[in-house]
């Protein structure tokens, strides 16, 4: 009888870790000077030579490729949890408009934060608190008793029409300058955060998924709808309310540093279910990896490309995840193509 | 007497709107009911109140000698299942994950099924004669087939107490027959099941006692032979029908009309 084993969980997750690690050497030695993947295992282990190879490894590409990792494995568990949570595998934090809410905090402080004496550090705070505010919002017009996925979904894109409204009537107001800042910065970066940025989405990403493991197989019972997985056990508004706070966190985490880094979290969970299977069991800790590659791989892929240039990573994944969604939906199977 | 569902003076609301008042009825060990009414005369949602998915506004509902608001939500699931109208799938989970989803109130919260929950999902599906599905997608399932997917689900969950809701609406006769025979089974076996249905012949021929109900209150409840007479059901249905001796002693419901006055 087909179903889901420890032992196979355990399998398809080192083959995931195997894929993130070749990730990490390629987004650590590609960039304008090219090293060996060698050099760059070299560089990473205890005692490596203080030559130029390490630094750039270490002190350039390191923090970029670790906030990759961060930010796609936030974003990809993200939208696995939306998708679960709302019934609907188009759902992600995008669709709810929580990415919206972080947005316009970032903005809001971009444009008009300067006047007021804040510098470019207020971003990630502001836009943390334009997720939360968004999904609080979201959760009241819900109301208190059962939150429906189509109230849910209506709540989100309205939201996210008040989002971009809002955004390009703050970003209007502000000068030439700034608005080529906040465009940028919409467009989703990984370029240029410190180590407590760093730091804050991994910590947001870790609780998320502290928060999700142990429930996962209440979000496969939630596939049967709520009332089947109340009537089967499932503290269904606990659990929804539980994990909306801490989708919410993660995005907003994920947003205030690396802006509006589209496509991931409705591509990889899509893809690795057709692959592997709707059990969250094994999607959730699946989609953190696949995440976490899947950014690196765009995020080098945005640096390397042109030379000399560097490519907004967000208009990449967009791109990238467009045509791949169409295809594994062609693809679709029994399953899992590979279940 | 061991009663498997004790339902008494029951009154439940959804939103404002009272749907049940002074239910009241009882399910045996050992015994299948049959609950009948029109659409919107409270069938669902008394089985919701008894699921526990629904708070009574009035009355007390006992399950195994016990009040209901003794039991904890998975203690609940141990005791009761559910076969709802039609469940919607917004995922291509495979047929066998589905039944094994009855499993779990049986688990932990972390972990995974082990022997006995692959014996009792493997034998669920065979009761129903769809082992040769379990590989499959439930999305590639025609309705009826997939309705026979959630009913091995619920047997899959070892119940005391199984409730049906129309289960067999979407069934050609065949998996009608199948469903209330296994259901019949059970309940020889020592369980008990309240099945809805709008199937008047079968459930006059399969359950022990029906119970009628209508605008929320019980009209009728006894043998079929009592309780489905041309005068109950021109209140509780609103139609002209005869009520004709058919074979194994158990009425036959002919619908004639819906009285033109």
């Amino acid at each position: 009888m087909t179903h889901l084993t420890g032992r196979r969980v355990a399998a398809v997750l080192a083959a995931l870790a195997v894929l993130v690690a070749a990730a990490v050497v390629l987004g650590l030695a590609l960039g304008p000077s090219r090293l060996a993947p060698a050099e760059v295992i070299r560089a990473l282990l205890p005692g490596a030579p203080d030559d130029a190879a390490a630094d750039i490894v270490r002190r350039i590409r390191l923090p970029r490729v670790a906030l990759a990792l961060a930010v796609g494995a936030s974003l990809s568990v993200a939208g696995a949890l939306f998708q679960a949570l709302l019934r609907n595998p188009l759902a992600d934090p995008f669709v709810l408009g929580v990415s919206g809410g972080a947005a316009l905090g970032g903005v809001l402080v971009m444009s008009l934060g300067a006047a007021a004496g804040f510098g470019s550090a207020a971003v990630p705070p502001a836009a943390f608190v334009g997720a939360v505010v968004a999904t609080v919002l979201l959760l009241a017009v819900a109301g208190p008793g059962q939150v429906s996925a189509t109230t849910l979904l209506l709540a989100g894109v309205v939201f996210n029409a008040f989002a971009s409204a809002a955004i390009v009537f703050v970003a209007s107001l502000a000068g030439l300058t700034d608005g080529a800042r906040i465009f940028l910065w919409l467009i989703g970066s990984l370029a240029s955060v410190g180590g407590v940025a760093l730091f804050g989405v991994v910590l947001f990403l870790g609780l998320g998924l502290a928060c999700a493991l142990p429930l996962a197989r209440s979000l496969n019972l939630l596939a049967l709808g709520e009332e089947s997985a109340a009537q089967l056990g499932v503290p269904v508004e606990r659990v929804k309310r539980l994990l909306l706070v801490a989708t919410s966190l993660m995005v907003g985490a994920a947003v205030s540093v690396s802006g509006l880094v589209g496509f991931v979290g409705l591509i990889v969970p899509h893809g690795l279910r057709l692959l592997l299977g709707p059990d969250h069991r094994l999607l959730v800790p699946a989609a953190a990896l696949g995440g976490a590659a899947f950014l690196v791989v765009c995020d080098t892929a945005a640096r390397t490309l042109l030379p000399g240039r560097e490519l907004p990573v967000g208009a990449l994944t967009a791109l990238l995840g467009g045509p791949l969604f169409l295809v594994l939906l062609r693809r679709r199977r029994v399953g899992g193509v590979l279940g | 007497m061991s009663e498997a569902l004790g339902v008494r003076d029951l009154a439940a609301q959804i939103g404002r709107r009272p749907v049940l008042r002074h239910v009241a009825l009882s399910v045996r060990r050992g015994e299948l009911v049959g609950l009948l009414g029109r659409n919107g005369a409270g069938k669902t949602t008394l089985l919701r109140v008894v699921s526990g998915t629904l708070p009574a506004a009035r009355g007390s509902v006992r399950l195994l000698d016990r009040p209901l608001e003794e039991y904890g939500r998975r203690e609940l699931a141990r005791a009761v299942a559910v076969v709802p109208q039609q469940t919607s799938f917004p995922f291509a989970f495979r047929v066998a994950e589905v039944v094994l989803m009855g499993r779990s109130p049986h688990l932990g919260w972390l972990g995974f099924e082990g022997p006995e929950d692959l014996a009792r999902a493997r034998s669920a599906l065979a009761r129903l004669g769809i082992e040769a599905l379990a590989g499959r997608s439930i999305l590639e399932l025609s309705g009826g087939e997939r309705q026979l997917v959630v009913v091995a689900r619920a047997l899959a969950q070892d119940p005391r107490l199984l409730l049906l809701d129309e289960p067999t609406a979407f069934l050609d006769l065949r998996h009608r027959l199948e469903v209330l025979q296994v259901v019949r089974s059970l309940v020889d076996a020592g369980r008990a099941a309240l099945v809805v249905s709008h199937d008047l012949g079968l459930a006059a021929r399969f359950c022990d006692r029906l119970v009628l109900l209508a605008d929320g209150e019980v009209l009728a409840a006894g043998a079929p032979a009592e309780v489905l007479t041309p005068e109950r059901l021109r209140r509780a249905f609103g139609i002209d029908a005869a009520v004709v001796p058919g074979p194994e002693g158990a009425p036959l419901v002919v619908p004639l009309a819906v009285p033109s006055a």
